[in-house]
């Protein structure tokens, strides 16, 4: 049986440095691949990127326990140092576990950057980012307790 | 109906996020996390007025992360505890990743504005 989630994730953060750095922190590879990565301990396994509209990224790094993330993207809208808009699917592994669409908006606040992250997603099954390939009822009682809780906000 | 479900599940979670995105918001629910308080007791480390901390805890309020009741004239809020665990499923995983992401992102930024570009460790 398929479980379909749909949520929406919205981060709103200010980075004391230009827009144009932190515009190129996402359109420079060697600079993205500062930030966006795996926790220590996440073994890169390949990462490319073409950024531009209709170009596409990939990004994989091996877990400790051996299941590799496997995150690929394509670019849909691109203004620089303003707009950035692209789709993106999560494997872990074999497992696809989410679709998203992400926006990304830079706005100048006086010498620094606003920078608002909407990510849009479908989950396409209940996972955890440890990768729990093997999981059981007990640990997707998470949203069993979701369920609850909206039984009695309702 | 199961769109009616969705929207519903959606429409707390959303309103949890968006109160847990400011940073006066978070120290407040941090502050309830060790035991109710009053308005006052809560505002008294911000540094803002009442009128802004009484606006902050309408949206906590809303959210469902925080209850509060008035007895007298003082106001006392707690944290609800089941809200507080609606933040805690699936999403707020994602959500826990993309906030370290930025923290990297904001100390990358920190790191290279003094200097010329470093290069990347293999």
């Amino acid at each position: 049986m398929t479980k379909t989630q749909h949520a929406t994730i919205v981060l709103d953060r200010k980075f004391d440095a230009p827009v144009g750095r932190v515009f190129k922190a996402w359109s420079d590879i060697d600079a993205k691949s500062r930030w966006f990565s795996g926790p220590p301990g996440w073994e890169l396994v390949e990462r490319r990127m073409d950024f531009r509209v209709g170009g596409r990224e990939h990004v994989s790094n091996r877990m400790p326990n051996g299941i590799v993330t496997i995150f690929n993207s394509l670019y849909y809208d691109i203004v620089p140092d303003s707009r950035i808009v692209y789709s993106f699917d999560m494997h872990l592994s074999e497992r696809h576990i989410t679709v998203s669409l992400a926006t990304v908006e830079f706005k100048p606040v006086g010498k620094g950057t606003q920078m608002i992250f909407t990510e849009q997603l479908v989950n396409l099954d209940d996972w955890d980012d440890e990768g729990g390939v093997e999981r059981k009822s007990g640990t997707s009682g998470g949203f069993d307790r979701l369920e609850a809780a909206l039984k009695e906000a309702w | 109906m199961i769109l009616k479900q969705m929207l519903n599940y959606q429409a707390p979670l959303d309103l949890v996020f968006h109160a847990l995105t400011d940073p006066a918001r978070r120290a407040m629910i941090e502050r309830l996390g060790r035991g109710p308080a009053s308005v006052s007791e809560l505002a008294q480390p911000l540094d803002m007025s009442l009128p802004a901390v009484m606006q902050h805890l309408d949206v906590l309020e809303a959210s469902g992360l925080v209850r509060s009741e008035k007895i007298g004239r003082v106001r006392t809020c707690r944290v609800d505890d089941a809200s507080l665990k609606l933040a805690g499923d699936w999403i707020s995983k994602r959500r826990a990743v993309w906030e370290q992401r930025f923290d990297r992102l904001a100390d990358y930024l920190a790191e290279e504005k003094p200097k010329p570009k470093r290069r990347r460790k293999p």
